[in-house]
This record gives structure tokens, sequence and C-alpha cells, in this order.
């Protein structure tokens, strides 16, 4: 019998405020432990919770984003749980009602676009942190994260593959980012993923027994995690086993998945309406006006630049995937209207420098116009294509101009053809065997005169205006193709 | 003859502290020599802060000579003992925050502090304001200053004791369920409990944040008028405080009330059985009447299932609102334990009483997955059936009266044991906690056995000042106000 996989992922995104989502302490990282706290968040005696707008609109942003339905009232409600990252031992949360519901995120797959239904997305606060003692049996908290604004982004259980869950990680993050409202590190943990997962007979209606898994911070590891999972599920529902619901941790180190030990984590949270809080109620006008606010997202752009500049659906995928990068792409095409050649130089030359860059696009040094400059002097033969890459990594390193580092290195392609004749005639002269091994017939030896050309002038020599010219010279010197 | 500055009301001690014929040192030595007499009598107070108290006494003394100084600069008060006052112990009456001094100020706080109040000490109350007698406190119950056998009620049984014995002229209290008004129906005090969201709950340790609101605790109305124009006013810190002006409360006090319908709802006088209350409320309505005042007869269906409705609701929020006292970040913490585990439970089951232990299991079952729907959500459902029985008894009535407690105060240790007895004291000031509605409490008169008997009067959302209206000029014609208890 085959068996299908059911996913579904829960998100947290950490919103990117400037103020925590209930109090006004800072949420910048980094700070030393319990720097960023305020009695509001240290959940001391007395204190009350008072939501930071920025927040919401924030939320009601994704939620537009992902075509969800905004709802005019909703309510926090208090999740409870005791744990010590947990000041208040209850969490702020959203409950029955969420600020939003419904909605789809557009992902590609082999099988073309398909739309991932979401079930909700709430607000709710972060825990804080505990540091364990390496030597003691002491535990230490750090409540700088605490109270820092998330959003919940709950899909619904129609996730088929591990392939289209990272794609619509990667599609839920590229929105958050391009919205601005959050980072999308997955490594410091400003979003976080965490699946539910089940099998079930292929062509059967109803849904198996799930479980929910944990600990996987990064795209590649929420993929190993959930070809792990489903392999287990498989594997014991052949060998008759019943699935038992639980929550798994993944452990990157062995790939695998290992249950919780269920009793610490057997909750029953006790939700009810946070009596701190007033009905959320989010203006239709406030809608309006985020909605008209809201930039142009990585699905539209995609189709724009396919569309507008004729680039491969490929290109497009690969620029849009940040709004810098994609800006830069624009800016870099208005000066110089090559969009492939552009998009050709973005992804392979640029890209490559930008590998393991944190900021990626933005610690760029080159700009737009510079790389478009650069462009310009390969396309009017000032520069070779090879020369062009020597120069682009130096303005990389540099920042400089690409004609200042032209002129100053020398760099300006040989296109006299007088001088070139007498490089060519030079070094036909100075290699008499493998001249007569050419006139004999082995005319891949072409290759290699050119190469002397090329080396004699440091790579300057205009590589067409070369080739022209050794032709030439051949014929005068008896040779026929 | 001569008065003690102690003995005069507050409006006077204001008078002569703007005169400068006292200075607020003096006024506040006067009450801590009143308090260092008779507190071994009342055990109004969990803390007394002499030294403080006088510091804040200079302070003002020197606002009031440099011509800086409001209408309560220099005037001491009493804070109940769940109030955040910054550095100060806090402890609302539990040994788990017997020794917490909050880093902050609570808004009601602040807003005494820039006033130029000074703080005498924190008051008595029961654990965590759980309770009807003040009998709950860790620290143990206060004396009822007519008769120390007596219980002054509670929660805010210190407050309003040390009004009563004049170691405060005022006092602030916090009322969840009837805690500002049973005990100072008790004591022979005044007490209102202002509309929800009439006053910040920044800073006030939450029982049941819904229903939880702070308010004074007086002689008469006058002094309700000079606190309530201090601590009514929108609080940014408190999303449930009301974004509105609140009127000068002052300006009512003399206001007259004939023409005024008053109603009296048919479900609590029917169960009037104490003849001791039975007579002061007679009494009351003969006095209104002689003000012009008409009644009208109503009915409030919903009511019987007040109390019931409350013991979900409160306990409910309580069980969420004290998760946070488990020995991790202030307060009391276990010295032994095993585990995680271990230290909250054994922190938990030493740093709380049995009151506060019961409303804490009573809330986690009610909010329990599968009974959410049978207790939490029906509770929420009658509140807003009581809800709307006040709202259309308001069509026909400016105000409604009734007692506040069943019976004139009980003795100590006579209901302590049967927590449903006990609950069943606060059936008159209840529905008003369930409802958000203002309710206040006013000496109506006295028991056979010379203890006071308070009468209750409600007025709609936001209208505490026709309450001090109606008070004030009810007090014009009686002078149970004016009695105090021998010390």
């Amino acid at each position: 019998m085959e068996y299908e996989p059911i996913i579904g992922l829960e998100v947290h995104a950490q919103l990117l405020t400037d103020s925590k989502a209930f109090c006004s302490c800072t949420t910048r990282f980094g700070a030393e432990p319990n720097m960023n706290t305020c009695p509001i968040c240290q959940g001391m005696p007395g204190t009350l919770p008072v939501l930071n707008r920025k927040a919401l609109e924030f939320t009601v942003k994704m939620a537009l984003a992902c075509h969800c339905r905004i709802s005019e009232f909703s309510r926090f409600a208090r999740k409870n749980y005791y744990y010590p990252d947990l000041p208040k031992n209850y969490q702020i949360s959203q409950y029955e009602l969420p600020v939003a519901e419904g909605g789809y995120v557009e992902i590609e797959t082999e099988q073309g676009n398909r739309r991932i239904p979401l079930t909700r997305i709430h607000m709710e606060e972060d825990a804080g942190k505990l540091i364990h003692d390496e030597n003691k049996p002491l535990s230490y908290v750090d409540l700088n994260r605490t109270g820092v604004p998330l959003i919940e982004i709950v899909s619904e259980p129609e996730i088929h593959s591990p392939q289209e869950a990272a794609e619509y990680l990667r599609a839920l993050r590229s929105i958050l980012v391009y919205l601005d409202i959050c980072d999308g590190n997955m490594q410091e943990g400003s979003f976080r993923c965490d699946a539910n997962v089940s099998v079930r007979p292929k062509g059967e209606q109803a849904l198996g027994v799930k479980t929910e898994v944990k600990n996987m911070n990064s795209f590649r590891n929420v993929q190993r995690a959930l070809e792990y999972e489903i392999d287990r599920q498989i594997e014991a529902v052949k060998a008759g086993e019943r699935i038992v619901q639980e929550t798994r941790l993944f452990d990157p180190s062995t790939g695998a998945t290992a249950a919780m030990r269920s009793k610490e984590w057997a909750h029953d949270y006790r939700y009810f309406p946070d009596p701190d809080l007033l009905p959320l109620r989010v203006e239709p006008s406030l809608v309006e006006r985020l909605r008209n606010e809201l930039p142009e997202l990585p699905f539209q752009k995609k189709a724009r630049f396919v569309e507008q500049f004729g680039i491969p659906p490929y290109d497009a995928g690969v620029l849009t995937a940040s709004r810098d990068l994609a800006a830069y792409f624009e800016q870099t095409v208005a000066l110089f209207p090559q969009p492939k050649t552009v998009s050709n130089w973005i992804m392979t030359e640029l890209m490559r420098m930008l590998k393991g860059e944190e900021e990626g696009i933005g610690s760029c040094l080159v700009s737009a116009e510079q790389l478009a400059g650069l462009l310009k002097s390969v396309d009017d033969g000032t520069i070779s294509g090879k020369i062009a890459k020597t120069v682009f990594e130096e303005m990389y390193a540099t920042g400089k101009d690409p004609a200042a580092i032209i002129k100053e290195k020398g760099l300006v392609q040989i296109s006299d053809s007088g001088e070139l004749a007498g490089l060519v005639k030079q070094v036909l002269d100075d290699n008499p065997q493998e001249l007569k091994k050419l006139l004999a017939g082995k005319t891949g030896l072409k290759k290699f005169f050119v190469g002397q050309v090329m080396k004699t002038t440091k790579g300057k020599a205009n590589p067409q205006l070369v080739n022209d010219i050794l032709n030439d010279e051949l014929k005068k010197r008896g040779f026929s193709e | 003859m001569h008065t003690n500055l102690y003995e005069k009301p507050a409006t006077e001690l204001c008078k002569l502290l703007a005169n400068k014929e006292a200075s607020s040192v003096e006024i506040t030595r006067s009450f801590l020599e009143r308090i260092q007499a008779v507190e071994e009598r009342v055990r109004a107070f969990v803390t007394v802060t002499p030294d403080l108290a006088i510091e804040m006494a200079q302070e003002a003394d020197r606002r009031i000579a440099a011509g800086n100084n409001g209408p309560l600069t220099g005037l001491p008060i009493a804070v109940k003992d769940n109030m955040c006052v910054k550095g100060r112990r806090v402890t609302c009456g539990s040994r788990i925050l017997a020794n917490f001094a909050p880093p902050y100020d609570a808004t009601v706080v602040r807003l005494m502090r820039e006033a130029g109040m000074v703080i005498l000490g924190m008051a008595n109350m029961d654990e965590f304001a759980m309770g009807s007698s003040t009998e709950t406190s860790y620290w143990g119950p206060t004396r009822n200053p007519w008769n120390p056998e007596m219980t002054p009620g509670g929660s805010s049984g210190g407050p309003a004791a040390a009004v009563a014995a004049m170691e405060a002229p005022v006092a602030l209290g916090s009322d969840t369920g009837g805690s500002i008004r049973l005990p100072a129906g008790f004591c022979g005090v005044t007490g209102i409990k202002p509309t929800y969201g009439a006053v910040s709950r920044y800073g006030l340790v939450a029982y049941a944040s819904s229903l939880d609101q702070i308010g004074p605790i007086g002689r008469d109305a006058r002094d309700m008028a000079l606190i309530l124009n201090l601590i009514c006013s929108h609080d940014p810190m408190d999303s449930t405080s009301a974004p509105m002006e609140h009127p000068d409360f002052i300006s009512v006090l003399d206001k007259p009330v004939k023409g005024m319908t008053i109603g009296l709802p048919s479900e609590f006088f029917s169960k009037l059985e104490d003849p001791d209350v039975d007579k002061v409320m007679s009494e009351t309505r003969v006095v209104f009447k002689s003000m012009g005042i008409s009644f009208i007869e109503l009915s409030l269906p919903h009511l019987d299932y007040g109390i019931a409705a409350y013991y979900i609701i409160a306990p409910s929020e309580a069980s969420s609102n004290l998760a946070r006292f488990d020995g991790v970040k202030y307060g009391h913490r276990s010295a032994q334990f095993e585990s995680m585990i271990d230290m909250y439970c054994r922190t938990r089951a030493e740093g709380f009483g049995p009151e506060v232990k019961r409303r804490i299991m009573l809330g986690t079952y009610a909010l329990s997955s599968g009974y959410y729907d049978a207790y939490y959500l029906k509770a929420a459902k009658i509140r807003t059936l009581i809800t709307n029985d006040f709202k259309n008894a308001f069509r026909t009535c400016d105000a409604i009266l009734c007692p506040i407690a069943p019976t004139p105060p009980f003795k100590i240790g006579e209901k302590i044991d049967d927590p449903i007895q006990m609950y069943l004291t606060d059936v008159f000031t209840i529905p008003v906690n369930m409802a958000g509605l203002p309710g206040m409490a006013i000496p109506g008169g006295f028991s056979r056995n010379g203890l006071p008997v308070g009468i209750q009067l409600i007025a709609p959302h936001f209208q505490e000042a026709r309450l001090v209206q109606l008070a004030s000029a009810f007090q014009r014609e009686t002078d149970h106000h004016l009695k105090s208890p021998v010390l």
C-alpha cells in the first residue's frame, strides 16, 4: 500500500517593532541579560499590558498579504502554563477570536503553482530564555525576549511533502521580509517553525494520528526532519504499530526525531479571555490604510519581472527572493537596459561574492550605477567580459568605480588591429611546432594561439578581434578549413 | 474642649493645612501617635512606616510653604496592602509576598505622591483580597473597632478599621465582590467602589481583573469627593481604564436630591431576615422620603445567580493572576526542593493560605478543558444578564438602595470554617461588581448590640457623583457617620 504524508505548519515570526508587545521596552537583540526589561515584562504583581499598536498593524499587513479575512473584533486570551521563562506563568495569546482567519500562501511546485490554505494568523508575546549553568545544577532566566511580539501563522494540514513545506516556508519568510515586519532569521529564532505530521493510505480521506515536530532551525532541517518523521510513521504503520500523538524533537546531528517526555508536556492551557485587555477592534479604515500601504509582494514581483523584462521565471524567482536584490536589479536595468545580461551578472558574479554575507545585498559596496557602468564597458568593447570579472572583484572589495579601476590598472581592451596583427604574427612565429600542426589540420590549436595573445596582453586583447586577425593571418599562410 | 488633630475629618484637616494652621508633620504625628495607642487593639496595619510618613509630611510642608500645594497636600492616608508603593513592603496579606518590595508605584500611589499625600502605612486585608472578614490575612485578623470580638468585614478590613479607629483620616481599599463596602458597613464608615474603569488598576495586585476596582474609604461623602477627585482619571497604563473626563465630585456635595427616584429590588429585600438590618433599611427609607425622594419597587431577576457566577469568574481569573507567585522571581521560595516542579509546589503550598488555595483550585477546575463551556462561559453569560437587569432597572430610577450585608458584623471565627456561609455575606455587593457599577456604603444606623449597619446605594455606570450627592444629602439628615467607637 502507498502512503501519503499530511503536513500542517505553525510558524512563529518575531515582529520588527521597536518596542515589546505590551510594554515600552526595546526589542533590540544582544543586550546583557535582563537589561531590556521593566516591571511589566518581568511579570511584577499589579502590572498590566497595553497593546503595541504597531504590532497590530504588522499583523494586519501580514494577514492582508496572505489574503486572510480580518476580524473586526478579536480577543486576547491567556495561555496558562508554568515555566520559568514565562514570568506571569501565562502567555498573552489569542485563542477563540484571532485577528485573521483563512487566506493562503502561493507556492511553486513541480506540478505548477499551489495555494497553501491558512487556518489563522494571531498575535502573541514571546517568552524569555533559560541559561543553564554547565557546572552546577543551576539555571538563570533572561527576560530580554519576554514580551517581544510574535505572530503565529497556522497552515491547514494541506502540505503534501517536505519539499512543499520548505517552499511554503520560503514563500512565507519572503512575504514577511518584503513587508519589513520580520527579519526572517531562522538561526536566531526570529522565524520558527513547528510541524504537525501524519500519514495515511493514499486515497483515504480521514487524517491519521499526528505528531508535532519541533526544533528545526533551518529550511534544510525542516525538510530533513519531515522526511525522517514521515518515513518513521510509514514504517510504523506498515509494521502494524499505532502512531502516538506526541511532541517530537528533531536532532540535527542525527537527523532523527525523538519523543519528548510526554508527562512534562501534557498541558491543559486553560485558555480564557484576558480580562486585562479589551476586545481588540480593527477599524475598517485601518485595514484600508494598510492595504494601500502594502508593497508589491514577491509573487507579484516575480510575475512582473518575467513579463516586463523577459527573463526566465527561474531568474525572476532568484532576483525577487529579496526585496533589496529585486530593487538592485531594477535599478541596474534602468541604467543598462539588457535585463538578461544584468540578471546573469547578478545571479553569477554578484551572488557568488555575496554568499556568506549575512546582510545580503545590503552590505554590497557595488552600487547599481557602478554595476551598470561595468556592463556598459563590456558592451562598448572597452574591456572584455573576462577582464570585467576581475574589475568586478576589485569593485566588490573596494567600492571603486569600474572606470577608475580600468584606468588605474590599464585594463582597457586592445582593439587596435595593427597592434594585434603584430602580436598575432609574433606568436605564430614564436611557436613553429604548433603552427605546423595547425596547418596540418589540428584546428583545435587556434585556441592555443588566441590564448598566447591574451597571455602577452594580460587578457586585454579584444578576443573577437584576435580571432579574426588570426584567421586572416592563417589564411595568408596557406591554411584552409 | 481640646480635640486631637486625628479626630478631625479630612476636609477640616485639608483646610488647616491650606491655612497653615497645622502642619502636615503635626497632623501626621497625631495619627502616628493614635496608631501607637490603639493599634494593638485594632491591628489595622500590616506595616506602619512612621519615618517615611514624616519624610512625606516634611516634603508636603515644604510644598505648602512654597505655595506649590493642591487640595490634598499633607493629608495622611492608609493604603491597602495590595497597591504597589515603590521600595516599600507590599504583602497582599500573604506569606508568599511577606518580603516583597515592588520596584514601581501603582498609578493611584503616583497620584497620591503628586498630590503630596502622606502614606502612613499598608493596611491589613484578607490574603489577596479573598475573604469577607480580614481573617485570611497571613498577619492575623484585624479587629472591629466597635467590638474587638467582631470582624471588621473584608477584604479591606484594615483600611476600614483604620478609618473607624481614627488611625487614618482616609484610606484606599479595593473591591472585587464587596471588599470596600462590606468593611465600610461593618466599621461604620463611608466607602465607595467606583465604576469599573474609573480608577486605574495599574499597580493593584490583581485578584480578579475584570472585577477589581480601587476606591476610597473615609468618614463621610465629603471624604469620598476629595479622594475621588484625585483617583478617578484615565490611565494609559491600564487598557481597561475609561478614556473620559470625570466630574468635580466636590461640586455635587450640596446639590439637592429632591425629586430623585430610588429603586428597591424585591429580590434583595425578600432576603432580609435580620431584624437589625431590616430596621435600618426601614429607617433609611423614611429619611430619604423626608428629603423628597420617591421609591419604586423593581425586579432584578438574575440576581440569585450572582454569587454562583462570581465564584466561577473570580477564581478563574485568580487562578491565572496568582500563577506568577512561583518562587522564581520574587517573594517566598521554599528552602528545600528536589526539582523545578517540586520548587513550584512547595513554594506555593507554603506561601498561600487555605482560602487562596481553595479559589485557585476552583478556578483551575472551572477553566479546565472540557469544563470551560459549562462553567466559565455560562458564568460570563449570567454576568451579561445581571448587567442587563441593572440597565433595565435604571430606566425607572436614579439609584438603587439595598443593604450591604445580610447581617451586622459577625464574630471572628464564626464563619471562617464555613466558606459557603462566608461567601453568602457578599450577596448584596457581588452583583454590583459583576455589572461593573459604582456602589457606595454609607453608615445607616446601629444594631441592638451597638454595631454599625451600613446601607448601599448603587448608580448607573460612571454616575458615582450621583452617589456622592445622595450620600451627602443623607448625611446632612443623619448622624450615624459622626459616631465613633470608644477605644
